[in-house]
């Protein structure tokens, strides 16, 4: 059995009480929303927070709903809901293509939306899904509540946004007309971390790429993404071509770091090939030509 | 042969009673199980073990008195402890020593430093980030292919005399005529590979609850083991414990897989800490414990050579393996063969000559070698035969079934004495192979394979599809007495069997489950020969001061070993019963016929007595011939006359993303020969689960370890074990040919799959990419580096 060092426990009763338990704790506490990565970070000891702060009674954070031209998420929205969702499946099938490969059954039952951005972990999905979709992300401090595009929400390895007493509450993704989205990702077993995924939005005017978002996760790519990619693309016709040329903007511009997941080299690949699979996955979709 | 006199297995006519429910499921699906960590004693203590972050390391210094001075800790025991009272050191299975506790040095991640006993186990993990240890690092041997460099550090200082990392050198079969015959073939293909470390990770990590009676002196171990008598034997050589004062308790155990055969420190270290304490104290290891510290299996760099003619007759095979041991010799071989088995690795074929060299390593790596259903490195042999006949097909241009066919032995040849020595006792190849291909439908998937590879090629499609096959021979049930023991113990298992006068029974056995269902098997052998429901029928196991002395489950030997002596003991209560149902029946045994569980005099069915009347009468007043004792028990040591060969085909068919590298299995067929199955549903269970561990093997499992000697492979996000996704719904099928020597004919299945699959899958991928190299595990960056010509090295950290 692995056990982590000594901690206290609260449990907070609303945001506001959890902002303030931040605020009585200090820079020891944590918050505590699905545990299915602060939870292993303390069993080896990699995490040894003084004070949890868990956030899972707490109300109005697990809708996903239609608000004005965007679709919000609560911040405690389960992996399994946004599999589950078919608001999202209807605008957005890039998350569930994402989580299904996300983990497993047990992992997706508790872990969360807002864990999974605030983790800021290098192979998150969902990280790369809100970055291709340039979504946004709503974070509340005893000071009130700012808003962060989620492409200035990731700061670098394991660092976001999100200050000492803050609380991400809410992510935001703008609706769009005449669009398809997709994920891929390529694992070493059902359940493992990705050693590379891609997903991508297209946005169709006719034939040409009105919009396009690319998200890049485990490879090192800045932001995970690359907008050298989504420059190449935007305002031209959708062909396999460009396609082709986007992926290898990718593969150029990315930094992927060689591990036992794979070499630099195969992640660079993985980064050009799953780019082209899901740019032409989505732009099928955008066409209705594909589910 | 024949193949009359046993029952088959063919549905409908199984042993005793077939497919019937496990007795012991019923306490697993409630939860009931009692297993080392359930165990729970008054004043129970609870240790924890400091282990070294270097992988080879001097120690300098140790300082334990913050921990000592914790309010929760009641003793820290250190190698200097153990010195005191001789037992830092420990034998292991393999005439070398093993570091209870480190004294001089480390020699890999992971090493046991220190042993804490606190009052929970939450305070003896606290209180080991209060042991200060001052370590001086040291240059680490990682890349076993380097570990005999000149320059090369000496691990071993400790040995006397020791000046390199060798730990031997040995060769079986005839240099000289296989050269001869090498020299004179018209092909000879030549192929390194890698069978890397992996590990058995059962579900339950290993542990001990040691209770030191200071008033009897009577030690008794709860203990992860799935060898109880060895244990006890060893405890008692290693620690002077008079052997009638230890007891070895093996509860339930949560999957073994060889990962249990072996003594491992944390065991000693909770009997120093109970004999310390005087309390008993209780020692669990975590998962990455057991990962990193517990006996891994395989690490066999292999390069084989193999020769035939034009036309694709197999004439010879040769290899020379480098084996790596980790730290210390920790394998568990029979005595006279420090390879294990690895020299039957001729496997199925027929050949003029054959010939291996082996040659052990140090490394700093941990130790073992006995795990992982090794069969004894029978998986090894297995997986460089089925992979070099396949290079040897891709070289002649030959489908490797047609290849396979014609060189695979036939049944007239058995029994069959292999060019490295071991005699086959039975076997119809040729017959399960055409059924294995039968089931798979072999050239309608060659056909689509054909169709998938043209799609390809034109550019409509990046996935290939690969057929793989294997054919493995075992050898199992170790074994006779003449050849084997383990540190001087020979491999024959006592039985007792024991009928209450109602006619239910208690058979005790030296084996020990670990999910492999004995609780029915061995049920259903007594009721089988006796006709006693398996019901009536209590097995009772892994308990030294309840069962007769053996040498324990693996290597597939509780059914062709204590499976036989169940049956020998049977036998010889029906022989019995039959002079006690003829003093009944006041008539001559000689007249008497026996009939499900009855004996009845001859021509006259009606006048019978029962086994459960017989065993009444044995313990009543009824007068018994002059000599004939009352009672029906009987006890039996079995040495089994040889080992039993089980063999099986087997055929995989994947799909290959060579976009990606992303392989699925998407099928796989398994025609096993085990001799008859006793209870066909255990059997497949066995079966189904050495499928899933191939698959693992060939797909994902691999500890491999950086350049200063860390392991890479410590937990279950690096360590990958396959889950239902990467597995197909297998598809199973027999033959039955029984072993001629066994009483049942049963020749062992526990490990056939885990042996047979990794070949077939391996097989199946490089036939999709038509290379004829990549070693294991083939993750999707193997596969692709593969196909790039630019092979990974799996050992190491990828660079
Ligand atoms: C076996 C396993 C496999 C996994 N595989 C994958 C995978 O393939 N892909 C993938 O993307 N993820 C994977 N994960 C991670 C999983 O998605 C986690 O659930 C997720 O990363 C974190 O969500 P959580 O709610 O569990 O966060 P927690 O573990 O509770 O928290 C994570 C961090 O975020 C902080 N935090 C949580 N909520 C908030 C908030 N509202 N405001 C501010 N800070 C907050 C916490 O303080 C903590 O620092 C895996 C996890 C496991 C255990």
């Amino acid at each position: 059995m692995q056990v982590p060092d000594v901690f206290e426990y609260e449990r907070a009763s609303s945001v506001d009480d959890a902002i303030a338990l931040l605020e009585k704790h200090g820079d020891e506490a944590r918050l505590i929303a699905g545990g299915h990565s602060l939870l292993p970070m303390m069993k080896l000891r990699l995490a040894v927070p003084e004070v949890l702060i868990d956030i899972n009674d707490l109300e109005g954070l697990d809708h996903i709903r239609i608000d004005g031209d965007e679709i919000a998420i609560g911040a405690m929205v389960r992996h399994a809901a946004l599999l589950e969702s078919a608001l999202l499946a209807e605008h957005y099938p890039i998350f569930a293509d994402a989580e299904r490969v996300i983990a497993d059954p047990l992992v997706r039952n508790r872990g969360t939306i807002g864990g999974s951005f605030c983790q800021g972990d290098p192979a998150e999905d969902l990280a790369s899904v809100g970055t291709a979709l340039r979504g946004s992300a709503v974070i509340r401090s005893s000071a009130g509540e700012r808003t962060v595009p989620i492409r200035e929400f990731h700061q670098g390895p394991y660092e976001t946004a999100v200050g000492d007493a803050e609380m991400l509450v809410e992510l935001r993704f703008p609706i769009r007309t005449h669009i398809g989205s997709a994920y891929a990702k390529v694992e070493r077993r059902v359940g493992d971390w990705a050693v590379a995924a891609a997903g991508a939005f297209v946005q169709l005017d006719g034939d040409q790429i009105a919009d396009v978002g690319i998200g890049l996760t485990a490879v090192g790519a800045d932001g995970f993404t690359c907008p050298e990619a989504e420059d190449l693309l935007r305002g031209g016709p959708a062909t396999p071509e460009r396609f082709a040329d986007a992926a290898q903007l990718c593969h150029d511009l990315c930094a992927p770091v060689t591990d036992q997941r794979g070499p630099e080299d195969y992640k660079r690949h993985l980064a050009r090939e799953l780019t082209r699979r899901v740019l032409h996955r989505a732009t099928a979709r955008a066409r209705g030509e594909e589910s | 042969m024949t193949t009359t006199e046993v029952p088959t297995s063919a549905e409908g006519n199984p042993i005793g009673f077939g497919r019937m429910h496990r007795k012991e499921d019923a306490r697993f699906l409630r939860g009931q199980g009692t297993y080392v960590d359930d165990v729970t004693l008054p004043g129970m203590l609870h240790g924890a073990i400091l282990r070294s972050p270097f992988a080879h390391a001097r120690i300098v210094n140790i300082d334990t008195s913050a921990a000592e001075a914790h309010p929760r800790v009641r003793a820290v025991i250190t190698g200097e402890t153990l010195e005191g009272l001789g037992l830092a050191w420990m034998p292991t299975l393999s005439q070398d020593t093993q570091s209870v506790l480190a004294t001089d040095k480390v020699r890999f991640q992971g090493a046991e430093v220190a042993f804490v006993v606190a009052d929970d186990r939450y305070a003896a993990r606290d209180a080991l980030e209060l042991i200060d240890v001052d370590y001086e690092p040291l240059d680490a041997v990682v890349d076993a292919k380097k570990a005999l460099d000149p320059d090369a550090p000496v691990i071993r200082d400790d040995l006397e005399g020791r000046e390199d990392n060798k730990i031997y050198d040995w060769e079986a079969g005839d240099a000289e005529h296989c050269a001869e015959v090498f020299d004179q073939a018209d092909v000879v293909v030549t192929q390194e590979m890698l069978y890397p470390r992996v590990h058995p990770a059962p579900m339950e990590t290993c542990g001990s609850v040691a209770s030191m009676d200071p008033v009897s002196g009577k030690l008794t171990i709860w203990t992860t083991t799935q060898a109880p008598h060895a244990h006890r034997t060893l405890y008692a050589l290693v620690a002077g414990l008079p052997e009638h004062k230890i007891q070895v308790i093996s509860p339930d155990i949560g999957g073994g897989f060889g990962n249990k055969v072996g003594i491992y420190p944390g065991y000693v270290c909770s009997i120093v800490g109970s004999i310390v304490t005087g309390k008993p104290v209780k020692w669990m290891e975590d998962r990455a414990e057991n990962l990193m510290s517990t006996s891994f299996a395989r690490d066999y760099h292999m390069t084989g050579s193999i020769a035939a003619t034009k036309d694709g007759t197999i004439q010879g095979l040769k290899v020379d393996v480098l084996a790596d041991h980790g730290a210390f010799n920790g394998v568990a071989q029979p005595t006279k063969f420090p390879a294990g088995f690895f020299h039957i690795f001729t496997g199925s074929y027929d050949y003029d000559a054959a010939h291996c060299n082996v040659r052990a390593v140090y490394t700093n790596k941990a130790p073992g070698g006995v795990a992982y259903a090794c069969s004894f490195r029978v998986t090894e042999a297995v997986y460089l035969v089925e992979r070099m006949v396949d290079c040897l097909a891709d070289e002649l241009g030959m489908d490797p079934a047609e290849l396979r066919m014609k060189n695979l032995l036939r049944p007239e040849q058995f029994p069959y004495t292999t060019p490295t020595g071991w005699e086959y006792d039975s076997g119809d190849y040729p017959r399960a192979l055409k059924e294995a291909m039968r089931l798979a439908g072999y050239d309608e998937l060659r056909a689509e394979q054909a169709e998938r590879r043209r799609a390809f090629e034109a550019g409509e499609t990046n996935q290939l599809m690969g057929i793989g096959l294997s054919f493995f021979t075992e050898g199992v049930g170790a074994g006779p007495r003449k050849h084997m023991d383990i540190l001087g113990l020979g491999m024959a298992d006592g039985c007792e069997l024991r009928i209450h006068p109602t006619g239910k029974a208690v058979i005790r056995l030296s084996v020990q489950s670990q999910g492999q269902g004995h609780e029915t098997t061995f049920a259903q052998i007594v009721a089988q020969e006796l006709g006693i429901p398996p019901e009536d029928i209590d097995v009772v196991h892994g308990d030294t001061d309840n069962t007769p002395f053996g040498l324990g489950t693996y290597g597939s030997r509780s059914t062709p070993v204590s499976g036989a002596a169940a049956a020998v003991v049977s036998r010889r209560v029906k022989d019995k019963s039959r002079i006690i149902a003829a003093a009944a029946l006041e008539c001559s045994p000689d007249d008497l016929e026996w009939e499900h569980g009855r004996w009845f005099v001859k021509g006259d069915p009606d006048n019978g007595k029962t086994i459960q009347e017989i065993a009444f009468a044995s313990h009543g007043n009824l007068e018994l011939p002059e000599g004939v004792e009352g009672h029906l028990d009987a006890t039996a040591v079995y040495d089994p006359p040889e080992l039993t060969y089980p063999f099986g085909a087997y055929i995989c068919v994947t799909d290959v993303d060579a976009g990606t590298g992303e392989v699925k299995v998407r099928r796989f067929i398994a025609v096993d020969d085990c001799g008859p199955r006793i209870n066909p549903m255990i059997v497949e269970g066995q079966i189904h689960g050495g499928l899933a561990d191939g698959v693992g093997m060939a797909l994902m499992e691999v500890i491999a370890f950086d350049p200063e000697g860390n392991n890479l492979g410590g937990s279950f996000m690096d360590y990958l074990l396959p889950t239902s996704m990467e597995c197909p719904s297998w598809e199973t099928g027999e033959t039955v040919t029984p072993s001629p020597h066994h009483p049942l004919g049963v020749k062992g299945v526990g490990e056939s799959a885990t042996v047979g699959s990794p070949a077939a899958v391996v097989n199946a991928v490089l036939d999709a990419l038509q290379i004829r190299s990549a070693d294991m595990p083939l993750t999707p960056a193997v596969v692709w580096r593969a196909m790039q010509g630019s092979p990974l090295r799996n050992d190491l950290a990828i660079e």
